[in-house]
């Protein structure tokens, strides 16, 4: 029962060529650099995994984290809402010559998608982008005289997250906005490895307090004092880093 | 030609917003319309990452990247805040629990139809929130000038752009007037007092109904 393992390359190491890897985070917030860097150095040492297809809300930013992960060609296709940011060069690059598909998906669209894998739901009405490009081919239906945008859900054979506290049974709280996608990627995924800040004890945190039920983690990993995306590319850092 | 400044445009519209109200700000200028809430009122802001109740940005050095908005800037809590995941901010969104949604422009048509994404196939397409942002909150207002910087009209019949959303704006807060989108018509609402009723259509790409008198539109200088 107890869900810890002892090293980030440990945690990433069973992820194969060609998964659907749910990534948490949205821009640095939330995002877990360091299982991202380990699942990098794996490629680079092995020269696997690769045509990984990622979910994040973002396409990276900069050359640390997801935009390092394109950069090194592991990824086939993103599935996101805003394939912009700050430093998005490392995507438009690859992007612009055809290297790696986008799937763009409305925000909250993404979000429900996601929340529908993890619940067992294959498909749900919205009425976010009806008449638009982004609804061309997808089912519409009319329910209460406002029509509706099929959409199907979606799911990940694994889900890479960050939180801040995790108890060896997998039970999670988050720190601020940090937690943005992660609740609902632990849910969706076959298989969801977190990084926390803090490992403890079960019984450390209290019931009230839990935000993502253990039964959604399968794996969890401490990292004290993790990088922060921000942080990284302030001080313009590349992963792997670059010698002069 | 006179013209309202940004800021004079954020404030206008920052005067419909009621105490109380959950309210979420468009990404860059509507952002602004936070500095101008009428004394004695007090508004709520969410932001689609996932909390509601954020003031200011705080000083440079005291930024906790973990604490965000949905541009990506770093905000502070007011007390009363809260977090929580991109599922539920969404449905707060689209389950019409906002009061008012803010949003920017390229092109509104007088059917209520919003571009504001896109413009055109070229580059990275990013949509982000905006096209759920358009559905749920009882009112969806654009904030914009009245014309495109080359002098084209930006309010339409019909866009031309790619959409957002179909018939979802019903304010149009602009540099030059506030007009109410109803019935698949522009209704003026307030203008400019230097402008005639004449120039202002010249400006305007589809027809300006009218319907009760229309108000000067007269904002101090912020």
């Amino acid at each position: 029962m107890d869900k810890r393992i002892a090293s980030v390359e440990g945690a990433v190491a069973d992820i194969p060529d060609g998964a659907t890897v749910m990534i948490g985070g949205f821009g640095g917030s939330g995002a877990p650099i360091e299982l991202i860097h380990a699942l990098i150095g794996r490629f680079l040492a092995t020269g696997s995994p690769k045509n990984l297809t990622v979910i994040n809300n973002n396409a990276g930013n900069g050359h640390v984290g997801i935009a390092a992960l394109i950069e090194q060609g592991m990824v086939r296709k993103m599935v996101c809402s805003f394939p912009r940011s700050a430093d998005p060069r490392v995507f438009t690059e690859k992007y612009l010559s055809g290297e790696i598909e986008l799937e763009l998906v409305p925000q909250g669209t993404l979000a429900e998608r996601i929340r529908a894998g993890g619940a067992g739901i294959p498909a749900f009405f919205t009425p976010t982008s009806f008449g638009t490009d982004l609804a061309k081919g997808k089912p519409v239906e009319v329910f209460e005289g406002r029509s509706y945008v099929m959409e199907r859900w979606l799911k990940a054979d694994f889900a890479l997250l960050k939180a801040e506290l995790g108890d060896f049974y997998g039970n999670l709280t988050y720190r601020m906005a940090a937690r943005n996608f992660a609740p609902i990627m632990a849910m969706a995924a076959a298989r969801t490895v977190v990084q926390v800040s803090r490992a403890v004890e079960p019984g450390t945190i209290d019931p009230e307090a839990v935000i993502t039920p253990g039964i959604f983690v399968d794996t969890i990993v401490e990292v004290a004092d993790p990088a922060q995306e921000e942080a990284l590319n302030r001080a313009g850092a590349h992963y792997p880093e670059v010698t002069a | 030609m006179t013209k309202l400044s940004n800021a004079q445009i954020a404030w206008r519209a920052a005067q419909d917003i009621h105490d109380g109200a959950y309210v979420n700000l468009g990404i860059g200028f509507p952002e602004m319309v936070a500095k101008f809430q009428p004394p004695g009122r007090q508004a709520v802001f969410h932001t689609e990452n996932g909390v509601l109740g954020f003031g200011e940005a705080p000083a440079p050095g005291e930024e906790d990247w973990d604490l965000i908005n949905a541009g990506k800037k770093a905000i502070t809590l007011k007390p009363g805040a809260a977090f929580f995941h991109h599922a539920d901010s969404f449905a707060m969104v689209r389950g019409g629990h906002l009061d008012v949604a803010i949003l920017g422009a390229y092109e509104v048509a007088e059917t209520g139809d919003l571009a504001n994404w896109s413009t055109g196939p070229k580059g990275v397409p990013a949509v982000g929130g905006a096209m759920d942002l358009v559905h749920g909150a009882k009112r969806v207002a654009v904030i914009t000038d009245h014309v495109t910087k080359t002098g084209a009209p930006k309010l339409v019949e019909r866009c031309t752009l790619p959409l957002t959303g179909v018939g979802c704006v019903t304010r149009v807060y602009t540099s030059l007037a506030v007009i109410d989108i109803e019935g698949g018509r522009l209704v003026l609402r307030e203008k400019l007092p230097s402008m005639s009723f004449d120039e202002l259509q010249a400006v305007t790409g589809a027809k300006l109904h009218l319907d009760g008198p229309v108000s000067d539109l007269i904002v101090p200088e912020v």
